[in-house]
């Protein structure tokens, strides 16, 4: 068989795959996010036609929902790989299996990422301003021009390594490791890059105290260690319910006991933050008191979101921290969900907002997002939920489901 | 003013290294489309196009700026039914603007807002303001979280407050160039911090670095009333915006690079508006620097703000 060959029956075998052969609660999580997607669609082109005065960001607040949840969902991008470095850099057996499914998640997220940015730019039409040889990439001093390097190489990275681990597993031959192994080892200090450099776009900023503080790019690492295996281990667990997917549950626990540790940390840098800010108690303060409270004796319409997310992360701080709670299959997953949503308003809500809030000339505006924020926002996930979906679907059919699949194509 | 008004100069000399690969690429990539369009290309079709492949003002070779200052003039004058003139008049050599403001003058009228609004052609709806006007507490001096720029009394000034207008403060350190992923915002020889209108691409990074809210964005579509739009534009400062870019105070190159004041100076009723080259010992702007207690805004930021703020009473 020729290599196009292979190629073009690899993409028709794994569309196959991809589509049929679900159950009926498949079939229906495809059409919501298919909905999600065309309603998006819809609310995106309404932005298009009239620009982004059709979100709520203003002067004032000229970054907010979209580059919020760019920001979280680099993170899950991140650590969705992180959970790598225990199974390559100690031979640990049971995560090793489900690397893989960390580097879809990846794909998928920074996917994501890049559609959160681009509905966010002013004019997406000049995305090519950006492309080295034909754009003006301002290196090396511009960190968002580093972000577009290093984002885009993590996607193609993981990219590579996740469909020549599927390629090979659908002709049933072994993978080379020594082309896998270099590439998922590189991933790992991309992974930390992507949440650094991210973390640097705001961090950089002198004029913008909230955000320039030195632990910013740490929280930003520690955060992501609670999110992204979060969704992991939730994943895995429905897996196992509905298909072949194997998983050990010494690798949940495993993997809930390094969680523990990130959400130790995290809790502890965001404490280092608080006790720096209102100790000092100087003018950079407000920001802190628009996060939780409000300012001039109006209320904030951001402080419960900040308070839910708080208790959220010490709740399941207290979950992971508990042997007996953490190993439980129940209190673990309600951890994870309330992990997950604490990052969640953490990064797309409680980081950019009070960032800008007060403005750099003091003057306060309530930003919330438009319902056409809320819309783009949603197809954006229905795009991200998809097309993992529908890798994992692939992956799980091959790697475990094997049998006739490879004889069909 | 000490800066001698100069006859016209020719176009500045831009960077040619590199350009012609550039555009080959731009083409190339761009040919497709265009082959698309011209089956049944409208002359719109065309300036849509030409908008779309425009290049980086940096870029373009002399001829190049001639062409497009040409296809911009002909664009805006139909768009606004007038002759509209575009130039890039160059910064003068040995030339370095610097800006002075006396707050003990100020009444906080805002006519240097509007002025501006005039002369620079900002959008009417929605508004854009290059200039930001604040009123705080005269008890408690210089303080930005008790300032109001929303202000609305029946006169000005109002007991007990003071004004203090804040616009691009032309940073010779500015943190907005330095963010800029794609180049489209840099500091020209004369001090004038500038943006190219045709290359940024609407991220608004700049706007986040900037400490002193001057930059502004352009979230719907910016709009002019045909009789009020100012036909006199510089392709880096007031010519008419498009939706989706960020824009500025320029310190009104079109007047300044010919002599001439800021319109905020001009409209200033009660002279608190200072405008002149720091390089000239004998210009007024050093006067007043030498000799008031000038002080510049977040100056802990070191982004060496070229407006001076002072007390001249």
């Amino acid at each position: 068989m020729s290599f196009i060959r292979k190629i073009s029956n690899f993409v028709t075998g794994t569309g196959r795959m991809a589509l049929l052969g679900g159950n009926r609660w498949y079939y229906v999580w495809l059409a919501v996010l298919v909905a999600c997607i065309v309603q998006a669609g819809f609310a995106y082109a309404h932005q298009y036609q009239y620009g982004l005065i059709s979100t709520n960001m203003r002067d004032s607040v000229s970054w907010g929902f979209y580059i919020g949840n760019f920001t979280f969902l680099v993170g899950v991008a991140a650590a969705a790989v992180l959970l790598v470095i225990p199974a390559y850099v100690y031979d640990w057996k049971p995560i090793k299996e489900v690397a893989l499914f960390g580097e879809l998640l990846a794909v998928a997220a920074i996917i994501m990422c890049l559609l959160f940015v681009m509905a966010d730019m002013g004019r997406p039409d000049r995305f090519w301003h950006l492309i080295p040889g034909i754009g003006h990439m301002h290196l090396p001093s511009s960190i968002m021009a580093w972000d577009s390097v290093v984002l885009n190489i993590y996607l193609i990275i993981n990219l590579s390594v996740a469909s020549y681990l599927v390629y090979c597993g659908y002709y049933g031959i072994h993978y080379n490791r020594k082309i896998v192994v270099p590439l998922v080892i590189l991933s790992i200090p991309m992974a930390v890059s992507i949440h650094t450099v991210t973390a640097f776009l705001y961090n950089g900023m002198a004029g913008r105290p909230y955000w320039n503080s030195a632990i910013l790019a740490p929280r930003f690492i520690a955060s992501a260690f609670c999110s992204g295996p979060a969704l992991l281990l939730i994943l895995f667990q429905i897996l196992r319910k509905v298909s072949a997917f194997e998983i050990k549950d010494e690798a949940i626990h495993k993997v809930a006991e390094l969680m523990a540790y990130a959400m130790a940390f995290n809790l502890f840098l965001f404490g280092a933050e608080v006790f720096k800010e209102y100790y000092s108690d100087t003018h950079h303060l407000v920001h802190y008191e628009y996060l939780f409270s409000g300012l001039h004796g109006k209320a904030s319409p951001i402080a419960p979101y900040a308070w839910i997310s708080l208790a959220f992360a010490v709740i399941s701080f207290f979950l992971f921290l508990i042997p007996k709670t953490r190993r439980m299959p129940l209190t673990m997953n309600i951890g994870c969900v309330l992990i997950y949503f604490s990052v969640y308003i953490e990064k797309g809500i409680a980081l950019i907002i009070p960032g800008f809030t007060p403005d750099q000339l003091g003057q306060v505006y309530a930003y919330v997002p438009s319902s056409t924020e809320l819309r783009v926002a949603a197809g954006v996930f229905g795009v991200g939920f998809l097309l993992f979906t529908l890798m994992v679907k692939v992956s799980v059919a091959i790697l475990f489901e094997r049998g006739d699949q490879a004889a069909h194509a | 003013m000490s800066a001698e008004p100069t006859a016209p100069l020719p176009v500045p000399q831009p960077q040619t290294e590199g350009y012609s690969r550039r555009e080959a690429l731009v083409m190339g990539l761009f040919a497709l489309a265009a082959a698309a369009t011209t089956a049944g290309c409208s002359a719109a079709d065309k300036l849509a196009l030409d908008d779309f492949v425009a290049k980086h003002f940096r870029d373009l070779t002399p001829d190049e700026l001639k062409d497009r200052l040409a296809q911009l003039e002909k664009k805006y004058s139909e768009q606004y039914g007038k002759s509209v003139k575009v130039s890039a008049t160059p910064p003068i050599p040995g030339v370095l603007f610097g800006y002075a403001l006396d707050l003990s003058r100020c009444i906080g009228c805002r006519r240097c807002v509007y002025g501006c609004v005039d002369e620079n052609n900002q959008s009417r709806d929605p508004q854009t303001h290059w200039i930001t006007v604040l009123e705080m507490d005269k008890e408690g001096g210089v303080n930005l979280q008790n300032a109001d720029a929303f202000y609305d009394h029946e006169t000005v000034p109002a007991p007990g407050k003071f004004y203090m207008p804040v616009a691009c403060q032309h940073c010779e350190n500015p943190p907005c160039v330095k963010v800029c992923p794609v180049e489209a915002t840099w500091k020209e020889p004369d001090g004038i911090v500038v943006i190219d209108y045709d290359w940024c691409i609407g991220c608004r990074s700049c706007i986040s670095a900037c400490p002193y809210g001057a930059r502004h964005f352009n979230w719907g579509t910016p709009s002019i009333p045909k009789e009020e739009l100012n036909p006199v534009t510089e392709y880096l400062g007031n010519r008419p915006r498009q939706r989706g870019v960020v824009e500025k105070c320029s310190w009104c190159l079109q007047l300044t690079r010919n002599g001439l004041y800021p319109k905020c100076v001009e409209v200033c009723p009660v002279g608190a508006r200072k405008f002149g080259n720091l390089l000239d010992p004998e210009s007024e702007i050093r006067y007043i620097i030498e000799n008031k207690r000038v002080f510049i805004l977040k100056e802990e930021l070191n982004t060496q703000p070229k407006f001076f703020y002072y007390y001249g009473l």
